[in-house]
């Protein structure tokens, strides 16, 4: 037992990762006030704390002002194409069950060319945390209506409001099949955007979170209200859910006690409208993981590539001494 | 064995019940069609079998109707199989048939209608349709009857449906192996291997089954021998070393497991489909996936994912699943991933024609995305080639981290064809995923600049921590609009073409190595040009032809070659202008692909001839075709 012990000191040691180690030699060039630096800031403490080798973490992200994130970490980052996000990290995790996978994604990204893989994601259930950075707007091609922006929003290409209803992430991934984890979160609350953040990276299966963040540069003044005033926040706690501290429980005072397998629940605070809810929705750790199911039986092996090979030819082959009778199989 | 047809006669024994001299073929032409679900096309793939356990050489093709279940009794719902069979090697579906047999007089219609059958050939009908209920019916069966003898076709009524009730109540169920055991008799195919096949078609079912359907074939045999004057032999050699019979989509299928790529992500879709199918059945024993994606787009983004974090992987398409992977592919190109993308072509623009066969999709191969993003592109052109270039395909992708496009098509994809059992090697597969740690100062795009290539950095080596992207970027892959540094990664990228390039060998020629015509192929088209070519040469015409395997790069040399004949011409299954249109000119006319990039690669003013109606080119087309360009009609 001390042995075990001394090798666990050690391995503290040689591995003791700083909140540095998680930094790139990149500094972010998000706007001043951009909610996105609070979450790149959660995401590198979360990997300080959890203390995961910048080696075997891996962040996918797809295009955008936060698909930047990957570059700002120091990990493997993959900034690949708009949309593709969440496709190209499935592909990572398939055979790589030793890497944590994070993925950035933004409204545009996820829920508008994305919107088919998000759905995809969700039913598949592969083990990776995926951050939806919603700030309501397209950001980085400055200024055009997304899915998620209020309706009258007046943008770029809706000069005079946008006509339609947004779309709701929440209920969306809700109501998807083999859903295992959704979570509401807003950069300006950087305690619980951590506390959930954790929650999500323990989770086994796909976590989603929804993280509301401030975009200054075009959305000014959007989340103003709740910023100001707490008592619009809904915060939910519960046992298997978050744990307020006592300052974050002083500030916080709407509380909702909410089981997170309560789905019925669930689905009814994801649609509230005067609040934003942030806290752990829902979470059932028992749904199948399709990484877990597709995983090989076995390694493969040159050995077994020979053996299948040489199966599948016997069923075909023509012998030169064909008077081989055949065995009915 | 003397190669001309129908001449020499020989004896049989008498133990037969009416023995009838067999006229020996050097090689014959059998279609089997029906509606879809009477079961012809596992009666051609049966009888191709037997004649390819005999020692024939085949190439069967699959006659697929454009839907799952076409209305019964229709043109449009032909369905069934082509064999092909000769005393050598077969290495196209050949011309028209010699012989067809036919489960009603609409199916064969079909045939006729697309001119598949030859002149005078000999026609074997299911009868029961002439004394059918419903008068219209038993009208158009007699109609069409009279119709193609007096067209000369050689016409038999069979009771198809009278004899299979005497030994089963559903004849539906068993009138192909009647058929069968009747083609069985009039080719002289050996019974024991006729009667083995079937065991092997049953072979998981109960015994009565395999009984029943033994006993139709034999029905089918005695039934043939008894009442046609129809008896050939194609004699037939036994290869010296073991033969596979496969299609192409299975040979590819085999190649992706025998070239270690561990994850295919695919997303359905004709007449790529089936090579995943058969791969889904057997990539799990090997510890590996096929995943099934939302769409095309996903599926190549997965592919793409699993090759950045491990072995190189594979995605399986056809021409609309091609464009949608576009964007994802020119990802790839830029970040330097490896990538196998195999393309089974099909008819084209748009949904096009599904089920049939187009070379159409080379220019999407190599220039189908936007900016420059330097592919490799190569073509199988056998089914023996399926297997073997996905290989190639897998080693290339790894070695200069690129895009490996594998273009076959409908053709290959359910031609059967045997060739050499491959014996396994070890070095075809991936070697294990590098883990180690990257040197302190390597950098993630290290181009070499004798050959463009840098080491990639794969998730889980130590000190490789870097961020990939799509844009721009420098060395270290971090984000860079300089104008040096974007030229030096599309110098760099561009590089490793040409490196490839000095690698290449320049196909052997088929023909002479000078003279009149040079045709020049690539893809499923070999087998018929080079038909062509030896017949053009019997005839007394120089040509030869020049098979590419490589079409981005192209091996050094082609331009020396075309210089040795007095004419180039493409050959291929795609689209061309006709210069007989009064529209065309030379100046406006739209080349077949081939055509248009040797010519502008080598400034030589070479012709095209080819077709984009559906079906394998056939070698006397080509013929006539060069003979028209000489002015020797
Ligand atoms: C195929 C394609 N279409 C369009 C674009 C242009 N584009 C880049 S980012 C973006 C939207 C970004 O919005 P969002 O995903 O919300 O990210 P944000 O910038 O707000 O973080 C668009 C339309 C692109 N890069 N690729
Ligand atoms: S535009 Fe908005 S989202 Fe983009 S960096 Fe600036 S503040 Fe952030
Ligand atoms: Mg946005």
């Amino acid at each position: 037992m001390s042995e075990n012990l001394s090798a666990c000191m050690m391995r503290m040691v040689e591995t003791d990762y700083a909140l540095s180690d998680y930094q790139s030699d990149i500094a972010p060039r998000w706007c001043v006030g951009c909610g996105d630096t609070a979450i790149l800031t959660a995401m590198q403490k979360l990997c300080r704390d959890e203390q995961l080798a910048p080696e075997k973490t891996v962040c996918v992200s797809g295009i955008g002002c936060s698909s930047r994130l990957p570059h700002y970490m120091n990990a493997y980052g993959f900034h690949g194409i708009h949309g593709r996000a969440l496709p190209v990290a499935e592909g990572v995790k398939i055979r790589r069950p030793d890497l944590d996978v994070f993925v950035t994604t933004g409204d545009g990204d996820c829920t508008s060319i994305g919107a088919a893989h998000w759905i995809h994601a969700i039913r598949y259930n592969m083990n990776m945390t995926v951050l939806l950075h919603d700030n309501q707007i397209y950001g980085l091609t400055k200024k055009q209506a997304s899915p998620t922006s209020p309706i009258g929003q007046k943008s770029n290409t809706t000069p005079f409001g946008s006509v339609l209803l947004p779309l709701n992430p929440l209920t969306v991934t809700l109501g998807v099949a083999n859903v295992s984890f959704v979570a509401q979160a807003v950069d300006w609350i950087p305690d619980l955007l951590y506390d959930i953040l954790k929650k999500a990276f323990h989770h086994r299966g796909l976590s989603f979170v929804r993280i509301l963040q401030r975009c200054p540069e075009f959305m000014q003044h959007r989340f103003d209200d709740y910023v100001r005033d707490p008592s619009k926040m809904r915060i939910l706690t519960h046992g298997n859910g978050l744990r307020l501290s006592p300052e974050v429980s002083r500030v916080y005072k709407n509380q909702e006690t909410h089981d997170p397998l309560d789905m019925g629940r669930a689905l009814a605070i994801a649609a509230i409208a005067d609040e934003i809810p942030v806290g752990i929705l829902y979470n059932d750790p028992s749904v199948p993981c399709y990484d877990d199911l597709r995983a090989g039986e076995r390694p493969s092996t040159p050995a077994l590539v020979e053996t299948v090979l040489r199966e599948e030819f016997d069923k075909v082959t023509i012998w030169p001494d064909d008077a081989e009778p055949v065995a009915a199989e | 064995m003397d190669n001309k047809a129908e001449q020499a006669v020989i004896e049989r024994q008498p133990s037969k019940p009416r023995p009838k001299p067999a006229v020996v073929l050097s090689e014959h032409i059998v279609e089997i069609v029906s509606d879809s679900g009477e079961g012809a096309q596992r009666c051609g793939q049966s009888f191709g079998a037997i004649a390819a356990r005999s020692g024939n050489g085949i190439w069967t093709v699959e006659i697929i109707p454009a839907e799952i279940q076409p209305p019964h009794r229709s043109v449009a719902g032909a369905s069934g199989n082509r064999v092909r069979f000769a005393s050598g090697p077969v290495t196209n579906g050949g011309n028209e048939a010699d012989l067809v047999v036919a489960f009603n007089e609409q199916v064969l219609l079909s045939r006729l209608h697309a001119d598949e059958i030859k002149p005078g050939g000999i026609i074997l009908m299911e009868s029961k349709w002439r004394n059918d209920r419903n008068a219209g019916i038993a009208a158009s069966y007699a109609q069409v009857v009279e119709e193609i003898r007096t067209r000369g076709f050689r016409v038999y009524e069979v009771p198809m449906e009278v004899e299979c009730l005497k030994l089963v109540p559903d004849p539906r169920k068993g009138k192909n192996m009647f058929v069968l055991g009747m083609l069985c008799g009039i080719y002289s195919l050996d019974e024991g291997l006729a009667r083995a096949q079937v065991a092997r078609i049953f072979g998981k079912k109960d015994q009565k089954i395999i009984d029943a359907n033994i006993e139709l074939l034999d029905a089918g045999r005695s039934w043939a021998e008894t009442n046609l004057d129809l008896r050939f032999t194609v004699p037939a050699k036994r290869a010296t070393e073991a033969q596979v019979v496969m299609n192409g989509n299975t040979a590819l299928a085999l190649g992706v497991v025998a070239s270690g790529m561990e994850v295919c992500a695919m997303y359905p879709i004709t007449p790529a489909t089936s090579t995943s199918h058969y791969l889904s059945n057997i990539f799990e024993k090997v510890g590996c996936v096929v995943h099934q994606a939302e769409d095309e787009i996903a599926a190549c983004a997965f592919a793409i994912g699993a090759s950045y974090a491990g072995k190189c992987a594979v995605t399986i398409t056809s021409g609309p699943g091609l464009s949608l992977k576009q964007e994802a592919l020119g990802l790839a190109v830029m970040a330097e991933i490896p990538l196998v993308v195999i393309d089974v072509q099909r008819g084209g623009p748009s949904t096009g024609l599904p089920t049939k066969v187009e070379q159409g999709d080379l220019m999407a191969a190599i220039f189908g995305g936007h900016g420059d993003a330097p592919k490799v592109v190569m073509a199988p052109s056998t089914i023996e080639d399926c297997f073997y270039s996905v290989i190639t395909a897998r080693k290339i992708a790894e070695t200069f981290n690129m895009v490996v496009m594998l273009l076959s098509d409908a053709s290959l994809a359910t031609a059967q064809q045997p060739f050499p059992r491959p014996s396994f090697r070890e070095d075809w597969l991936a070697p294990p995923v590098n883990q180690s740690p990257v040197p302190e100062d390597a950098k993630p795009y290290d181009w070499d600049p004798r050959t463009g290539i840098a080491t990639r950095f794969i998730p889980g080596q130590p000190n490789g921590m870097h961020c990939l992207t799509g844009l721009a970027h420098d060395r270290d892959s971090h984000v860079a609009y300089d104008p040096e540094i974007n030229e030096e990664g599309l110098l760099n990228r561009s590089r490793k073409l040409a490196a490839l390039q000095t690698t290449l060998r320049l196909p052997p020629l088929c023909g002479g190595d000078s003279g009149e015509m040079l045709l020049i192929g690539w893809g499923s088209t070999l087998g018929a040009i080079e038909e062509a070519v030896g017949i053009l040469r019997a005839q007394g015409i120089a040509a030869s032809s020049l098979h590419l395997k490589f079409l981005q790069p192209m091996a050094s040399g082609i331009g020396e070659v075309m210089k040795r004949f007095t004419h180039v011409m493409s050959i291929e299954n795609n689209w061309n202008d006709p210069l007989s249109d009064p529209l065309i000119t030379p100046e406006n006319r739209r080349y077949s692909s081939l055509a248009l990039l040797l010519r502008s690669r080598y400034l030589v003013d070479i012709d095209c001839w080819g077709n984009a109606r559906g079906q394998p080119l056939k070698p006397t087309a080509i013929v006539a075709a060069v003979r028209s360009k000489l002015g020797k009609e």
